[in-house]
């Protein structure tokens, strides 16, 4: 008698599940394997229930590293990042990343711990309006007001996170929700059902053909690749519909890796730091095919001037990308992977494009990027970034912060592969960079990952060295030293007659010593000889390495589109 | 110039601010807006009214709208045969003197008084927007004492006479 009753005890303590649990269940059920993340008192809860039921867990030393890393490793994945932050402080630590990902379309899960139900609005302790503040940059957002929501919320989140364009997703569970006993007997009968959000992920044929027939009859057709041709996992019809119809493409700054970098129909990026030849292609072509790109203005420079000449073709995921810049000829709401197998599976005419193919050769011979090296002087950041790049075959995770050598990263290292480039570039945020290498290492542990940052981004987020320390993790961190903060002097150099206001920053840690305090070996080089030795001596372990590269201090990214010119107007050209 | 949106959205707390934040961030100018339930549970209509300068900006209007998980339907109905009310609330001086006259002007309007005293009236007023103007103007010079409009409501006429060209989402 008595055994049975306690049996029937323990079963039922099995089975009964606080919010928490039945979240980290459904995480488990969505093949969560990995969380950045970051307690506080608002998520003990959860943090306890993964205590007893374990997903890996990295904990980060700042919010905004667990968000940045959760980016680099839902980037190059493709799969979801996933994160945990306290409420209050927590949470507002996070927000930078949010915006970051919004801006660049990357799938994220964020939960956020909320003070208790019954406080929410009275100003409690480490109380933020998470969902008021991260409205306009999140996807969508959700604050769990019934326990009995909580698997609904998590389905859903993943799937809106995850499908169409992607974006973040933030959920935030107050405490009370947390530890709350789940009482329904199951928690994944309802479908997802929302009424509201239904992505169109296949092409309307009419536009399609309409399409076709605009790039049968140009001369000068030029393809731009974006971010939405790797979302969509797209890089293989892509190749294949730029080679049978031999149409030369350029690249956004996040579309890099959509083609080899060395392909002969790729033109180099465009904008305001690309090439020559694309923008000027750009400016000439007849018939503009957008794939997945958003017409930002860092793409387009002045619209008056952008693509005078050209029909537009614009094929993207997110309807409201499309005339929203740029005004559109052959609008195509699909998925860059759909459109394209559809493009494929039509026979037609190629565009005749011999005499275009020639002069852009021409072009890009001519004004191929170019740089003055001078031993005298030290070290270039081009110089370094071409070195990196033969070191690794062009076959790197290459992730970069934001300035001068991200942009110089983008130019000269040119991609083998897709899914292995990782910047910041709606929202440009410093300090993405380091800790994005970490999330992408995470994801691809047998990939050598380059995290190229500057001396001053690379101090906002540094802490995460501790990662390296702790896992091991073989990142490669080169700060292309040019001990200022390079590209805001570039632009006091160009548009505010050389006074440097801030931006040369005569004291700085010992990267070297820093890195040894976090016992990850530190290297420093000032001379273009001590950079072939240490970079292959540094990328040959399989341990981390941190290498102060010093770099001549005023030397400018070219060629430049000033803000508010044409594409036509770039200066530098000839790289000086 | 000025367009009239409707949209259906999902009863969820908050999705007022949703609607609202996201005209605010993309610089949208609203000039009403009135919200209520619909015949459909869980379902809230909301009418408002913007001023946009060209036909792409109201392109990115609705389409940014129709991008919110919680907004269902979107639907530029500016060009449409439709019925649409708004509802304003004037207390206005009504000394004895001049109260026999107001009152002759209000008739056509047929405006109701809903609250009276010795000094001043409220009417209730209620039409299309202009009318609603042509009626605080006529008032005015009598002194308005307190004003309050609902902002629009409407919907689109069960038939249209002539098919109108209207934006919509793709
Ligand atoms: C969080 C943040 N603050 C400020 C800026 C503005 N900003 C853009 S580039 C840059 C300089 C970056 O310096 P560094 O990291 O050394 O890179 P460099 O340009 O020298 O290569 C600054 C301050 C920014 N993009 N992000
Ligand atoms: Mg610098």
């Amino acid at each position: 008698m008595e055994v049975n009753v306690k049996a029937k005890e323990s079963t039922n303590k099995e089975q009964s599940r606080s919010g928490a649990d039945v979240l980290i269940q459904s995480l488990k059920k969505q093949g969560v394997d990995i969380i950045f993340g970051y307690p506080g008192g608002a998520v003990l809860p959860i943090y306890d229930a993964l205590y007893k039921n374990p997903i890996r867990h990295v904990l980060a030393r700042h919010e905004q590293g667990a968000i940045h890393a959760a980016e680099g490793y839902a980037r190059v994945s493709g799969k979801i990042g996933v994160v945990i932050a306290t409420s209050g402080p927590g949470a507002t630590n996070l927000v930078t990343g949010i915006a970051d990902a919004m801006l660049d379309s990357l799938p994220l899960v964020i939960f956020t711990g909320q003070v208790a139900s019954s406080v929410i609005g009275t100003d409690a302790f480490q109380e933020a309006d998470i969902i008021g503040i991260t409205q306009p940059i999140t996807k969508h957002n959700y604050q769990v007001k019934n326990v009995e929501d909580l698997p609904r919320i998590v389905k859903e989140a993943f799937y809106i996170a995850s499908t169409g364009r992607p974006g973040p997703v933030l959920v935030d569970i107050p405490k009370d929700i947390s530890t709350q006993m789940f009482l329904s007997a199951t928690d994944e009968n309802e479908d997802i059902h929302l009424p509201g959000y239904q992505p169109t992920k296949n092409p309307n044929y009419l536009q399609i053909q309409k399409a076709i027939k605009v790039i049968s009859n140009s001369k000068k057709p030029l393809i731009l690749g974006g971010a939405g041709i790797l979302a969509a996992k797209a890089t293989k019809e892509l190749k294949e519909f730029v080679e049978r119809h031999q149409i030369p493409i350029t690249n956004t700054l996040l579309g890099l890796g959509g083609i080899d970098g060395d392909h002969p129909l790729f033109l180099g990026m465009a904008g305001m730091h690309g090439t020559y030849t694309a923008n000027t292609a750009i400016c000439d072509c007849d018939v503009l095919i957008n794939i997945g790109a958003r017409f930002d203005d860092r793409l387009t420079g002045n619209l008056a001037h952008f693509a005078p000449n050209a029909k537009v073709v614009h094929i993207d995921i997110d309807p409201a990308e499309i005339g929203k810049n740029v005004s559109t000829a052959v609008p195509i709401v699909a998925d860059a992977k759909e459109a394209l197998r559809e493009l494929l599976n039509q026979s037609f005419d190629s565009p005749d494009t011999v005499d275009w193919l020639a002069s852009l050769n021409v072009n890009k011979k001519e004004y191929a990027l170019r740089y003055k090296a001078d031993k005298e002087k030290g070290i270039l950041p081009q110089q370094a970034v071409e070195l990196i790049h033969r070191l690794t075959n062009g076959d790197a995770v290459v992730t970069t912060d934001v300035g001068q050598h991200q942009m110089w990263t983008a130019q000269y290292y040119r991609f083998n592969n897709p899914h292995n480039w990782v910047t910041s570039g709606g929202l440009g945020t410093m300090g993405f960079g380091f800790p994005a290498a970490i999330g992408a290492q995470l994801a691809k542990p047998h990939e050598r990952v380059v995290a190229v940052v500057g001396d001053a981004g690379f101090q906002m987020t540094l802490q995460e060295l501790s990662l390296l320390q702790e896992f091991r993790l073989p990142v490669k961190v080169v700060i292309l030293n040019n001990q200022s903060l390079g590209m805001v002097r570039q632009w006091q150099q160009t548009f505010y007659e050389e006074r440097y206001s801030q931006s040369l920053v005569h004291v700085q840690p010992d990267f070297v010593k820093l890195a040894q305090a976090y016992e990850i070996q530190g290297y420093k080089v000032e001379t273009m000889e001590e950079a072939e030795k240490v970079f292959a001596e540094a990328f040959s372990t399989n341990e981390p390495a941190l290498i102060d590269c010093r770099v001549v201090q005023l030397e400018n990214v070219y060629p430049m589109v000033a803000p508010g010119k044409g594409l036509n107007e770039m200066i530098g050209v000839r790289g000086e | 110039m000025k367009r009239i949106i409707t949209t259906t959205v999902i009863n969820q707390s908050g999705v007022l601010n949703r609607v609202t934040g996201l005209l605010m961030k993309r610089q949208f100018n609203i000039e009403s807006i009135s919200v209520g339930h619909t015949e459909q549970p869980g379902m809230s209509k909301m009418t408002f009214v913007v001023n946009v300068e060209d036909e792409q900006k109201i392109e990115q209007l609705l389409k940014q709208l129709q991008k919110q998980i919680d907004v269902i339907k979107v639907n530029d109905i500016t060009d449409k045969a439709m019925v649409m009310r708004e509802l304003a609330l004037v207390k206005v001086a009504t000394v004895p003197a001049v109260r026999s006259e107001i009152y002759s002007i209000v008739e056509p309007f047929r405006a109701t008084v809903i609250d009276m005293s010795k000094s001043a009236t409220t009417f209730q007023v209620t039409g299309d927007p202009e009318k609603i103007e042509a009626f605080i103007d006529l008032m005015k010079p009598y002194g308005i004492k307190e004003l309050t409009r609902t902002g629009v409501s409407a919907f689109v006429r069960e038939n249209q006479k002539v098919p109108t060209t209207h934006l919509s989402i793709l």
